[in-house]
């Protein structure tokens, strides 16, 4: 036990930040039965049982907004499996040269710029009048489309955007998945006939089964996360019918109209709902795939 | 991937690097095109002429943001936020996956200790009373504020154990029979062994901190205190020029509102763009050895 303690000491910093503003704002969550007024703090506020979840589940918007939010996360989870697969099969037939380097580079790189600065590049490409996008589609005499205010084309845009900004970074780790299939497997293949479509469907899917199914199980937790950053950045009022999602409805609840209550309720709503997505996955996960977190 | 020398290979490998090749450059064309539209004259860019090479040449709206008051305070605050919270960071998720990477028989209660951390990704209180947490915690329109909240990133704590974990048992052993304790053993063996884990937890983490801007936005009460990114939020998405000089907006004559942007958009990017691509082959080597674990 001796020889343990420092061992011991050594978490304690980390498990009172922890503590602090993690756990205690998870006990904070009982103000979303409460009629909070941050000047009489979580003792003195005034419980109102589940009045404010009776009032968010009568709001008319509620419905659509549960539903923008699991529509973009949904389609952003199924697109964002499939576009890396196929990027990363196809990346793996160029071999280790110079421009394989240089593509991973190039679209490696939106992965690392902010939402704020993509939104500002997005806002500027994407402008009906003189953006660069509705130009290139004036050629082919299209007529200037309002990709970020019209609600048809919004949710696509939110989409594709975000599968255009995070695709390069996901095949990362099925390219490393692609480098654990064994090269005499293919050589076979190619002694018997094979065709290069039919190596790819009969070793390559395969091999790279495993690590498909993995991703896939983990991103079940993300069913309500259609990403804060990114429409906060990109919506205005004009697209609230399609684009408004559970985060960004907390924050107008919470920190413009400051009705704490109801903006909690509303957190706590999300929170429960991924926190059971989540340990679902990871459960999947682990039965699935024999992942462990730690 | 064997390939044959038919014709429909060669076609795949033509057709293979076109299509590559042009996805990278899509990845880069909206940077390049806000590049030109920045180097541009006023009366080019808002003439929407301008595509991928300056038109009518000049630094005016560079000229201009570096002359903003605003915006060199908030890259200072960034800066201060970059180091500190980095060093700090990084410090604790050395200190915290030490002790954890250790089994149940060298640290008791090792489980739980995990558990602690791994909760606060599962479940979270929610927005509200985070915000309320850190309101009352006293941390409000301070520096600090960006940084002891999320000072433990648990994500990385789990990469940097996994990693310990891959490092040979010998190595302790010997370090403990000549006389080393686990401080030591720490610092001086494991630290330095895992460096190219550390290095890629070190370059999300000091992108992490260059890119927020939600938690600037909303726990700083005045802009004074806000890093680049949040003030690039709200000249860039709130579109707002407040607060100018007469002399500033006499210059506001030269330049225009989408020369402006382009130029702040530019510069808030330029960090990432300049290092990242150096820095880009420790981290696809931490990443993987963090990420695949067989």
């Amino acid at each position: 036990m001796k020889k343990q303690l420092p061992l011991h000491l050594m978490l304690i910093p980390g498990i009172i930040l922890v503590f602090i503003y993690s756990y205690i704002p998870m006990v904070g969550s009982i103000m979303a039965f409460q009629k909070y007024i941050p000047s009489k703090g979580l003792f003195d506020s005034k419980w109102v049982g589940f009045k404010n979840f009776h009032y968010l589940f009568n709001m008319p918007d509620f419905y659509q907004v549960l539903w923008n939010t699991v529509f973009i996360a949904v389609m952003k989870i199924i697109f964002g499996l499939i576009v890396p697969i196929a990027i990363a099969i196809l990346l793996n037939e160029i071999g280790k040269s110079f421009v394989k380097r240089w593509i991973q580079t190039l679209i490696y790189l939106p992965h690392f710029l902010s939402w704020v600065i993509l939104g500002g590049v997005l806002i500027d490409i994407l402008s009906p009048s003189n953006g660069l996008v509705n130009q290139f589609l004036g050629w082919f005499s299209i007529k200037p489309i309002f990709f970020l205010g019209d609600n048809n084309w919004f949710p696509f845009t939110i989409i594709l955007s975000d599968i255009w900004k995070e695709f390069g970074f996901s095949t990362i780790v099925y390219l490393a998945a692609l480098t654990t299939i064994n090269p005499s497997l293919y050589e076979a293949a190619v002694i018997d006939g094979a065709s290069r479509w039919k190596q790819t469907w009969n070793i390559t899917l395969p091999g790279i089964m495993p690590v498909i199914i993995l991703m896939a199980t983990l991103s079940l937790g993300n069913v309500l996360n259609a990403g804060f950053d990114q429409i906060f950045n990109l919506y205005s009022p004009l697209v609230y019918e399609s684009g408004d999602i559970l985060d960004t409805l907390i924050y107008r609840i919470g920190l413009i109209d400051a009705q704490y209550g109801v903006a909690t309720a509303l957190g706590l709503f999300k929170s429960l709902i991924s926190f059971a997505l989540v340990s679902i996955s990871y459960w999947l996960a682990y039965k699935i795939a024999d992942y462990r977190i730690f | 991937m064997v390939e044959g020398k038919s014709l429909g290979n060669k076609l795949f490998r033509v057709f293979n690097y076109t299509f590559l090749i042009l996805l990278a450059v899509a990845c880069l064309i909206p940077l390049i095109h806000i590049l030109a539209v920045s180097l541009s004259s006023n009366v080019a860019a808002s003439a929407g002429i301008v595509k991928l090479w300056p038109k009518e040449f000049t630094f005016k709206s560079y000229e201009f943001v570096l002359s903003k008051g605003e915006f060199l305070l908030s890259l200072w605050v960034t800066v201060k936020r970059v180091v500190l919270g980095t060093i700090l960071s990084m410090f604790l998720s050395i200190l915290i996956a030490y002790p954890l990477s250790k089994n149940g028989r060298e640290l008791k209660f090792r489980t739980g200790y995990a558990w602690y951390f791994v909760f606060t990704i599962l479940f979270s209180g929610g927005l509200i009373p985070w915000y309320m947490t850190i309101r009352s915690t006293g941390l409000l329109d301070s520096i600090w504020a960006l940084i002891i909240p999320g000072a433990v990133p648990v994500f990385n704590v789990i990469l940097l154990l996994n990693f310990y974990r891959g490092l040979p048992k010998e190595l302790e052993e010997a370090a403990f029979v000549d006389g080393a304790g686990h401080w030591k053993t720490l610092w001086r063996i494991y630290v330095p062994l895992s460096m190219p884990s550390i290095a890629t937890i070190g370059l999300f983490t000091v992108v992490g901190h260059w890119n927020a801007w939600f938690d600037g936005l909303i726990l700083m009460n005045s802009q004074d205190n806000y890093p680049l990114s949040s003030y690039l939020q709200t000249v860039i998405v709130q579109a707002s020029l407040t607060n100018m000089s007469a002399e500033q907006l006499a210059n506001l004559a030269t330049v225009s509102d989408r020369t402006v942007k382009s130029a702040q958009i530019f510069v808030g990017a330029l960090p990432i763009l300049a290092f990242y691509p150096f820095l880009q082959k420790y981290f696809v080597k931490g990443m993987v050895l963090g990420g695949v674990k067989e």
